[in-house]
């Protein structure tokens, strides 16, 4: 090891940084993990890809399947579907590593969602940080897009159904949409072109992407150094936390690890995406009810209570979709994208922060991710509504109208709660502890000095 | 302090155990869950005891990291700057080139924009017709004609224009209503013979198949966004995100007892686009 570093730094002169890079500070909190989470994710998502990808036959060809799921060898298929029922079914590890990717994929977005959120209330966007919100934004829209193009590649009845939507959502976008979805799609949907070209916007283009702007997203916060929340001997002009080597490095490394273990667990123990129940695609067969992954859901209860709108303006035609599908999509990716500008402007705050915010020592901002996040939650709910409408026996009509008052109603309840609850909480506080702590300390002369709190255990 | 590294030498055999259980698995194929178990003890174990040895048995310290890295010092930044000026102002010196210079990279990108288009087909009639001629026969999925009386009152079936089995434009519901129950409009007279009924199975919101029939209070259902539509009233969306009815095919029996298109669909099938009417 003494070796290798002398020998790098005669050839690299990279002794400074690695002094410094080994001794960096990384504040201790568990809400900072999500993050690392996210990561660890994509790395198994690499990892069981890779796997996956020497399978996979990116085909629309028809084919015939021979295995040992004997309900299936009469059914016509293709080569894709059939490469990947073959791949769970009579390839050893094959399900294994198919069920791993897709929790894996889950879970991924899901961390990178309470990661957003994290960053979101705790107000570690601002600046200098906005750059990195919008490299943290763009990872989840890719993330997002991996995984539907992931999702769709078996060529199953579930998955052609979702695609057929998407389809239908770019079709309606005015102008373009007819073009657009050609050029996406090579033609009417369904075509043979569309696996080959998801296939190679899932395992190349998109993970590259992901790949560097994960590169950018680590680099930004290298040299910008972590924010951390406020404590004895925290200040604007400093970051304490564990050093990287060995504390830190050892504790992420097992994070990595849990990450991995507990993806493990859920690939082996918990079926995920069974395609051979489901059937191959064909255009007039539909699975009912049809439910996507979860990270689809609101987009799903979005188009399910759009409203039925089809404008003709002057001899062309808007559709439904086009409101539902597109434009919700886009003002809510463009809110968030552009909430550190917002915020900067409502609050006439351009000043760098590295000290976090309670999510109560800002109300305002508080209640309105609550109410946001109430929005999501209640889109998603919708996206299953036919499911609970079975289960409840109320008539998916009457849940549809519940909902969309639901959608109004409940974000303006959880942001003016949320906004209430933190105004409270920012009365108590201070009240109870002051926000500035210090050390009394008796001075040589016998009188008594102030100085700020130390760091336990710290060194300068 | 022995006992703890002995506990997370123990993770560490427990990890071991577990990737033989896996390997084993996987050479006698004892299916994914014996696999998935190795797998998970493997990486658990790991796992367990690089956390217990990370909080247990290191020294724990913190350390304090100074921000003075950005932004630069006055002086740094006021040399970066003049550094760029005096490369601006070298350009600029030729205005005319760097122009040029401009022009032709945007040249270059427009001209590079124009091979995209060869990502998808001319928009064409694709979107406006369907397979659907004047005295196309309406076959099933098996290829078997319909004759008029195969379908009982108040059953459906998926049909297609002979020829073209399984072609999703032209994949149309078939329902045979009870008599009297069709509101047809002065223009649709003729399309319902024997109280036989045809419309796109394309739904019209989202383009999914409108594959649930409720016999009882004539509505058809599609199962991806719950619109439904009335097909005694020539299908007009009466719930859900829809807003325009089906397409209907207009039917006819041939001389042979048959049942045939009199024409393609009278509208374009499927969700709406900008172009379409």
């Amino acid at each position: 090891m003494r070796r290798l570093v002398l020998g790098l730094d005669d050839r690299l002169g990279i002794a400074p940084i690695l002094q410094k890079a080994l001794r960096k500070a990384f504040p201790d909190n568990w809400s900072f993990m999500f993050g690392e989470v996210a990561l660890y994710c994509f790395l198994v998502l690499v990892a069981t890809g890779v796997y996956l990808g020497f399978f996979f036959d990116a085909s629309t060809a028809p084919a015939t399947y021979r295995g040992s799921d004997v309900a299936l060898h009469a059914t016509p298929m293709s080569a894709a579907y059939a490469s990947v029922v073959r791949l769970s079914l009579d390839t050893r590890a094959g399900l294994l590593l198919r069920q791993i990717h897709h929790w894996a994929a889950l879970v991924f977005i899901a961390a990178i969602a309470l990661h957003m959120s994290r960053v979101f209330f705790t107000g570690a966007f601002r600046r200098p940080r906005e750059l990195n919100w919008i490299v943290g934004m763009t990872l989840l829209v890719l993330a997002m897009a991996a995984g539907f193009t992931g999702y769709s590649l078996p060529d199953d009845l579930l998955s052609g159904t979702g695609l057929r939507i998407a389809y239908s959502v770019l079709l309606s976008v005015p102008v373009v949409g007819g073009y657009l979805a050609f050029l996406f799609f090579g033609g009417i949907f369904p075509t043979a072109a569309a696996i080959g070209r998801l296939l190679f916007a899932h395992v190349f283009i998109l993970p590259a992407l992901i790949a560097g702007a994960v590169a950018i997203h680590l680099a930004i916060v290298w040299r910008q150094k972590h924010t951390q929340f406020r404590g004895p001997g925290r200040t604007e002009q400093n970051v304490v936390g564990s050093p990287l080597w060995p504390n830190y490095a050892m504790k992420s490394i097992g994070l990595g690890l849990a990450v991995a273990a507990t993806l493990a667990g859920l690939g082996a123990f918990f079926q995920i995406n069974p395609i051979w129940l489901y059937g191959p695609y064909r255009a007039y067969d539909v699975s009912a009810p049809a439910q996507p992954d979860w990270y689809i859901g609101w987009l799903e209860g979005a188009l399910r209570l759009g409203p039925s709108w089809s404008i003709d303006v002057a001899n062309h035609t808007i559709p439904a979709p086009f409101f539902a599908g597109i434009l919700l999509p886009a003002a809510f990716f463009g809110l968030l994208y552009l909430w550190p500008f917002l915020e900067r402007r409502a609050t006439r705050d351009g000043e760098p922060h590295q000290l976090l915010d309670r999510p109560s020592d800002a109300p305002v901002r508080t209640g309105i991710g609550a109410a946001v996040l109430a929005f999501a939650v209640v889109l998603t709910l919708a996206g299953s509504d036919d499911v609970q409408a079975g289960i409840l026996s109320i008539p998916v009509q009457s849940m549809v109208t519940g909902y969309r008052w639901l959608l109004v109603v409940l974000p303006i309840v959880a942001g003016l709660s949320a906004y209430r609850i933190a105004c409270e909480l920012r009365a108590r506080r201070s009240i109870s502890q002051p926000d500035a702590r210090v050390e009394i300390v008796r001075t040589e002369a016998g009188g008594f000095d102030e100085r700020p709190e130390s760091i336990p255990g710290g060194r300068r | 302090m022995m006992t703890r590294s002995f506990a997370i030498a123990l993770t560490f055999a427990c990890s071991v155990l577990g990737s033989a259980l896996f390997a084993a698995a996987y050479a006698a194929n004892w299916g994914p869950h014996l696999e998935g178990l190795g797998l998970f003890v493997s990486l658990a174990g790991l796992a367990a005891g690089t956390i217990g040895w990370a909080l247990g048995a290191i020294a724990q310290e913190q350390v304090v990291d100074r921000r003075d890295d950005y932004p630069s010092d006055p002086a740094a930044r006021a040399a970066a700057q003049a550094a760029l000026e005096r490369g601006i102002d070298e350009l600029d010196r030729h205005g005319f080139l760097l122009k040029c210079l401009f022009g032709a990279f945007g040249a270059l990108g427009l001209a590079a924009l124009f091979p995209l288009r060869s990502l998808g087909p001319n928009f064409g009639t694709g979107l406006y017709k369907t397979k659907w001629r004047k005295g196309a026969r309406l076959v099933l999925e098996d290829g078997t004609p319909v004759r008029v009386s195969d379908l009982a009152v108040g059953s459906m079936m998926t049909v297609f224009p002979d020829g073209y089995v399984g072609d999703a434009s032209s994949q149309t519901v078939l329902l045979r209503l009870p008599p009297g129950t069709i509101q047809a409009s002065e223009d649709r007279r003729t399309w319902t013979p024997h109280g036989y009924a045809a419309f796109s199975k394309v739904c019209t919101h989202a383009g999914c198949p409108v594959g649930l029939y409720l016999a009882s209070k004539h509505e058809l259902l599609c199962p991806c966004h719950q619109s439904v539509f009335d097909v005694v009233a020539q299908a007009k969306p009466i719930s859900g995100p829809a807003a325009r009815p089906l397409p209907q095919l207009p039917l006819e029996i041939a001389d042979d007892g048959y049942l045939q298109a009199q024409s393609d669909y009278t509208e374009p099938i499927g969700p709406g686009f900008w172009q379409r009417s």
